[in-house]
């Protein structure tokens, strides 16, 4: 069992990528075995109307990927009445997840906006993912420069949301190990391993934090599905952790 | 030298390079227990696919020496079933590195290919600012040593004419010329290439087989770059595996200059990998990237030297 925890849906803004229609996606997902694929939506980095965005989500992976996909919603605290777009996903929509992009809505981690957010989010017992890059900086669209999210005030921000779980995204050299760890310590913390690099990537973040705040994700259609596939062939990971980034630790989220 | 030995490999895949070492155990759990588990991952690297790695670094990995780096890295290589690798750039990295820096580290690589020759191949690391001694670093490790390339890294820019008389010896040898190529939005290191300076040297060099490294890095741009020169394929390693790379290379450039490479320890064979089994290809180009490109490309000097591929 799999549960992948970083997929989107609909257009990334500045070229088609392979996948990017929901019925190529899905059939790529149940091809290489994912039994569920939490979902955002690409449109919730720019769009304004984010009631609308989400609302496209939910229909898509109703119409596409009953049983597969899972909507995860957009939320942008920057924006008004943001509250009722966080109500909506919730009361609406069902759904137990939202996703962040603090750097393209912007505001940073320690700001009031985030703050409100994050008191929002635990009040009502949902997981937060928060995406800490969507691209390598270096090769943006020049009229498009967007910084990798400032994580430096982030440990001070988790003590205060001590039960909210934050599912720290896309995370590649944004929280090197050392943080890493201290995050795990002060917070309901969670990794998503999309954006693990160097040899033996698994086993390392396994030394690094404690194995039940790993979980997969594949930042698919963006990158290809195999890269976090084959991490566990590259690595030693044994089989009861390989299980528990897999799919266990997902699982205790839901 | 001795030819390839399958049989060997997959024994030496099965129980890793560093056999006889007791691996590690991650939090409590045994990796050699936990095998069939393992197996159960739905996606994994075909056993007789003919992986060969244009792009490895001693750096990334822990080890106090040359050997137990490279020893390292083959434990990875042989989960991942890849046959041979390609090392240039010795440890630590030097961007601009002096004569003496050059030569200390092409020597930390000539130590792990006299130790593994069946699995190991070479580039000499040298520095476009140093030409002479660049030249006569390439007589040392290519001429009169086992390396087949030269590895070109942010010394010095490409489209400086001063590094002709290198890149033409390259050609006489078969040599091949591996350059280090970025686009970056945020602004490029002093004396870094990018695929527009390659394809330069390619207008100077049209006979010398040129690899684009990283292609670029914003491969939408080095692809375009240099596309209309067909002596420059592309090294798709060291870049994000974000998906299409692949399926655009092989569509504007033909299959045949496209070459795997992984930038490995800094990056993963696993992303790197992922771009070739993910990519919307048929077998036949698949193979093509993978290694056969590569082993064409290597023939005519490992011929000349007496390796068998």
């Amino acid at each position: 069992m799999i549960i992948d925890v970083n997929v989107y849906l609909s257009r990334w803004p500045f070229r088609r990528l392979p996948h990017d229609d929901p019925k190529s996606l899905v059939r790529k997902l149940r091809q290489r075995g994912i039994d569920q694929a939490w979902a955002g939506s690409f449109d919730g980095l720019l769009h304004k109307d984010l009631s609308a965005v989400n609302s496209r989500l939910v229909a898509d992976c109703e119409e596409h990927g009953k049983g597969l996909l899972v909507p995860v919603g957009s939320v942008n605290p920057m924006l008004p009445d943001w509250q009722e777009d966080l109500r909506r996903c919730h009361e609406v929509h069902g759904m137990q997840t939202i996703r962040i992009h603090p750097n393209y809505h912007g505001y940073t981690l320690d700001s009031d906006h985030c703050n409100q957010l994050f008191q929002a989010a635990q009040d009502r017992g949902l997981n937060v993912q928060l995406v800490l890059a969507m691209e390598d900086t270096r090769v943006q669209h020049p009229l498009m420069q967007v910084p990798v999210v400032d994580t430096a005030p982030l440990e001070a921000v988790v003590k205060k949301y001590p039960r909210l779980p934050l599912i720290i995204m896309n995370n590649y050299v944004a929280v090197k190990s050392g943080q890493a760890s201290d995050l795990a310590k002060a917070g309901n913390v969670y990794f998503e391993i999309s954006h693990f690099e160097t040899v033996g990537a698994l086993e390392n973040w396994v030394q690094a934090v404690p194995l039940q705040r790993l979980l997969f994700g594949s930042y698919f259609p963006f990158f290809d599905l195999e890269a976090s596939l084959l991490k566990f062939q590259e690595s030693k990971l044994g089989g009861l952790a390989t299980s528990a980034i897999q799919a266990g630790n997902a699982e205790r989220l839901l | 030298m001795k030819p390839f030995d399958r049989r060997a490999f997959l024994s030496i895949g099965a129980g890793g390079v560093a056999s006889g070492i007791v691996r590690p155990t991650i939090s409590g759990v045994s990796a050699n227990a936990a095998q069939p588990d393992r197996d159960r991952t739905p996606f994994r690297i075909p056993e007789n696919d003919s992986i060969w790695d244009l792009h490895c670094h001693l750096s990334g990995v822990t080890g106090k020496t040359a050997e137990q780096r490279a020893e390292q890295l083959l434990e990875y290589a042989d989960r991942m079933h890849v046959e041979r690798l390609i090392f240039f750039m010795g440890y630590p990295f030097s961007q601009t590195p002096e004569p003496a820096e050059f030569r200390r580290q092409n020597d930390q690589v000539l130590t792990v290919l006299e130790r593994w020759p069946d699995r190991l191949l070479g580039f000499a690391y040298v520095n476009a600012s140093y030409p002479e001694e660049s030249l006569a670093e390439v007589e040392r490790c290519i001429q009169d040593g086992p390396m087949l390339g030269v590895k070109l890294w942010v010394g010095g820019r490409c489209d400086n004419e001063d590094i002709d008389p290198l890149i033409r010896r390259c050609g006489e040898l078969n040599a091949l010329v591996f350059q280090h190529t970025f686009f970056k939005v945020t602004g490029n290191l002093p004396g870094e290439s990018t695929p527009d300076d390659i394809a330069q040297l390619a207008t100077r060099h049209p006979d010398v087989p040129l690899i684009c490294g990283h292609t670029g890095g914003d491969w939408t741009l080095g692809i375009r770059s240099i596309r209309q020169f067909p002596n420059v394929s592309v090294g798709i390693g060291g870049s994000d595996p974000a998906a299409g790379f692949v399926e655009m290379a092989v569509r504007e450039l033909g299959p045949e200059r496209v070459l795997y490479g992984s930038d490995i320890g800094g990056r993963s064979f696993a992303s790197q990998l992922a771009k070739v089994y993910g990519a919307q290809i048929s077998d036949e180009h698949r193979n093509l990237v993978l290694g056969e490109n590569l082993r064409r490309m290597l023939k005519p000097i490992m011929d000349r030297k007496g390796m068998q591929q």
